[in-house]
């Protein structure tokens, strides 16, 4: 249960970081800190007391082993937040190149 | 017992992350709370897991540290302290209400449930031929969601070469 805990006390200083900063680097900090704790926290429903990775040697069967769906759901959605990540810091780039600041409560201004 | 340590130490790294001034520092920081996810995964029998983590965090450093070096960031200060921590800390505890009753819920740790994933277990040797029950359902069983995946990835790309792209700005810009 104490890993349960954690981890959502991780989500939450994520969370946290994304409400109350304001420095457009931090948000995205903060999303990945979320990302790492939902990630972290599919393979923590999956996993088995004293289990066994999901790898078979030949004519092996493993009884005990963790479960392997998350793991696979998690494989996706790694890379899909490396993919999310690096789109967000070129649009971060973009504004820093139009506006010089990263403040987000500075980019008000519309630009045609 | 390791698995409470990893987690510690991914927090204190994580505090650090969000609360340090220096950008730099903090996305160093974070580039630690990722190493330890992936030695969290190795720990909670995930090896796929584990490599792939690693690989994505340093390709992730790269990136942030390509935003955040060289350039001269002004200090951000924060106005109105008192309502948005407020504000904030009043939406994480409505978040931590909603959460209390999803912990109830879930099954206790250590004990998964295991409803889909047993015939994947059963037949996945026989009907795949693959070792690797991970690499089974990501490229056989759902193969669909590797193929949106993709998709996903290319997207992403093409978004990234569009916003960054400098033909046909230089007008605009001056």
């Amino acid at each position: 249960m104490s890993e349960y805990l954690l981890c959502l006390f991780l989500f939450c200083i994520g969370l946290y970081c994304v409400l109350r900063k304001r420095n457009i680097i931090k948000i995205i900090i903060g999303l990945g800190i979320i990302e790492y704790a939902v990630n972290l926290f599919f393979v923590l429903v999956g996993y088995r007391i004293h289990g066994r990775a999901p790898i078979l040697a030949k004519e092996q069967k493993i009884l005990n082993m963790v479960d392997p769906l998350p793991q696979a759901l998690v494989l996706t959605a790694i890379v899909i937040g490396l993919a999310v990540t690096a789109l967000i810091v070129a649009i971060a780039i973009r504004i820093y190149e139009k506006y010089g600041t990263f403040d987000i409560t500075k980019i008000r201004r519309l630009r045609g | 017992m390791e698995l409470q340590l990893i987690l510690l130490f991914m927090i204190l790294g994580a505090v650090i992350a969000v609360e340090i001034e220096d950008l730099l520092s903090s996305v160093i920081a974070v580039g630690a709370v990722g190493l330890g996810l992936s030695l969290a995964f190795l720990i909670l029998k995930a090896p796929d897991l584990a490599i792939t983590q690693l690989v994505v965090e340093i390709l992730c450093l790269i990136i942030l540290i390509r935003a955040t070096i060289k350039k001269d960031l002004p200090l951000v200060k924060d106005g109105r302290w008192l309502f948005n921590t407020l504000s904030t800390l009043l939406f994480i505890a409505f978040f931590l209400i909603f959460a209390y009753f999803a912990l109830r819920e879930l099954p206790r740790f250590g004990y998964p449930l295991m409803r889909v994933a047993k015939g994947y277990i059963s037949s996945g040797p026989e009907k795949t031929g693959a070792a690797n029950i991970v690499a089974a359902i990501i490229l056989d069983f759902r193969a669909y969601d590797t193929l949106g995946e993709a998709t996903v990835l290319f997207t992403a790309v093409m978004g990234v070469l569009a916003v960054m792209r400098k033909i046909g700005r230089i007008k605009d810009e001056k």
